[in-house]
């Protein structure tokens, strides 16, 4: 089992689908960041089975919950203060998302005009649909 | 500010009231004759759409305001390569409201965020329609005396027409209307309006593919025409665009008080022997649209209580 250093301050992404780590480093803007990251990958969960973790050193404000509960609300952020666990922050589907994902109806008209913002509404909270807020085209993950 | 975005914008009870107005226009035209005066609409058409925005010209002229605009993207500054924001940022300095045809869906959407007068969206691609919607919605009331309690049978392309899905969405906020949606498999409507529209509301409606079997349960039929410019490919356009036309033996089975509807423009979908039958309300609706767009403008400028 390889060993990586604890946090003495930030926060921990735990239960991250294994393999999706990378996507969510790179959604996240991650790579911009000064502080210190780390990636796990494939660490054992007795849960669910093997996930990846990700590490940051850092403040809460690092890090933008609405596009982590868009791309899987059942991440675990951990909240670390002198090496503890201080707070468990639970996720959300976000109601509105901004320039995280595109627009894939080549008839909308975000296809033409590059300067506008992609923002897509959560319109069905059950089914977990979300849909492109000019030309409601419904996005598939 | 109030926009026409899509037909879902109106609650109910407004669609009752721009209906009750566009019925006083119609009994009384001339009583609204200067209601606009000193007015002007933008009409802002980045592609051809003679019937729309003529009908949108016409209510504007009938109310007693002036029009200006342009008729395709070419002769737009659209054609230099200006966005939609900046170009509704700058008619809103030259008019009081607008209406907008764009070929691609939401971009009144991007307007009315951007702009300092009303946006009606005179339709943007395969997405919505609004205006044509409110046509439809007063032709039926008109005919039927109400908007509850009938059945529609939607026949053609139900895939692309998006005139089709807005007067579904509208519709099923009245009680009991039944819907029989009648169109090949290859043009039938999208899962969405299946899934999430009709089951997801509980409403009562059937598919199927011959208009013959169902046209004596019919109260209004909806034609819809089979559009060359939403296929990618002629010969699918050339093997489909014959499967549903309405002729006289198919109009024998109709009840004697049905009506039959259209957007228009026809190719051959609608038999032209049909025109003379009491039935057909195809003229009769291009007539309303123009009501209805009188009432929506007036309503959108908030003129709607001065008369």
């Amino acid at each position: 089992m390889l060993n990586i250093g604890g946090l003495n301050e930030g926060i921990v992404l735990d239960h991250i689908e294994a393999g999706k780590s990378m996507m969510i480093y790179n959604n996240l803007g991650l790579d911009k960041l000064d502080c210190c990251v780390a990636i796990i990958k494939n660490a054992r969960s007795n849960k669910m089975g093997k996930k990846d973790i990700i590490k940051i050193e850092g403040g809460l404000d690092l890090v933008d919950l609405d596009v982590l509960g868009f791309i899987d609300h059942n991440i675990t952020v951990n909240i670390i203060k002198d090496g503890k666990i201080v707070e468990k922050k639970s996720l959300s589907l976000p109601k509105k998302i901004t320039n995280v994902i595109k627009c894939k109806n080549p008839r909308c008209i975000t296809s033409i005009e590059q300067e506008l913002d992609n923002i897509f509404i959560l319109t069905d909270e059950d089914k977990q649909v979300y849909r492109c807020m000019y030309c409601e085209e419904k996005y598939n993950r | 500010m109030k926009h026409l975005l899509s037909p879902l914008d109106l609650s109910v009870a407004e669609l009752d009231d721009l209906l009750n107005l566009a019925q006083r226009i119609a009994a009384d035209p001339k009583k609204f004759s200067h209601c606009c005066d000193g007015k002007k609409l933008a009409t802002l058409f980045y592609e051809p759409s003679t019937r729309t925005r003529l009908s949108f010209e016409a209510a504007m002229l009938n109310l007693g305001g002036s029009v200006l605009g342009f008729s395709s993207a070419d002769s737009s500054s659209a054609a230099k390569g200006e966005s939609v924001s900046d170009t509704i940022r700058v008619i809103s300095c030259y008019a009081e409201i607008c209406a907008m045809r764009h070929p691609k869906e939401g971009a009144p959407t991007v307007a009315a965020s951007k702009s300092g007068i009303p946006v009606i969206n005179a339709g943007d691609g395969g997405h919505q329609h609004p205006t044509q919607t409110l046509t439809d919605l007063m032709t039926i009331r008109e005919l039927r005396g109400s908007l509850d309690n009938f059945t529609i049978g939607l026949c053609g392309d139900l895939k692309f027409g998006r005139t089709v899905h807005s007067l579904i969405h509208s519709l099923i906020r009245y009680k009991n209307v039944k819907f029989i949606l009648i169109s090949p498999k290859e043009l039938c409507v999208p899962d969405y309006i299946r899934e999430d529209v009709l089951k997801a509301n509980n409403i009562d409606f059937e598919e199927v593919e011959r208009l013959e079997d169902v046209m004596p349960q019919l109260d209004i039929l909806y034609m819809t025409r089979v559009q060359k410019e939403r296929f990618f490919n002629e010969d699918d356009y050339l093997r489909m665009k014959n499967f549903y036309i309405l002729d006289k033996p198919k109009m024998e089975l109709a009840k004697k008080d049905m009506y039959v509807l259209h957007p228009l423009p026809r190719v051959n979908e609608i038999s032209v022997e049909i025109d003379d039958d009491p039935r057909a309300a195809y003229f009769k609706q291009a007539q309303y649209g123009v009501y209805v767009r009188m009432a929506l403008i007036l309503t959108l400028l908030g003129l709607d209580k001065t008369v």
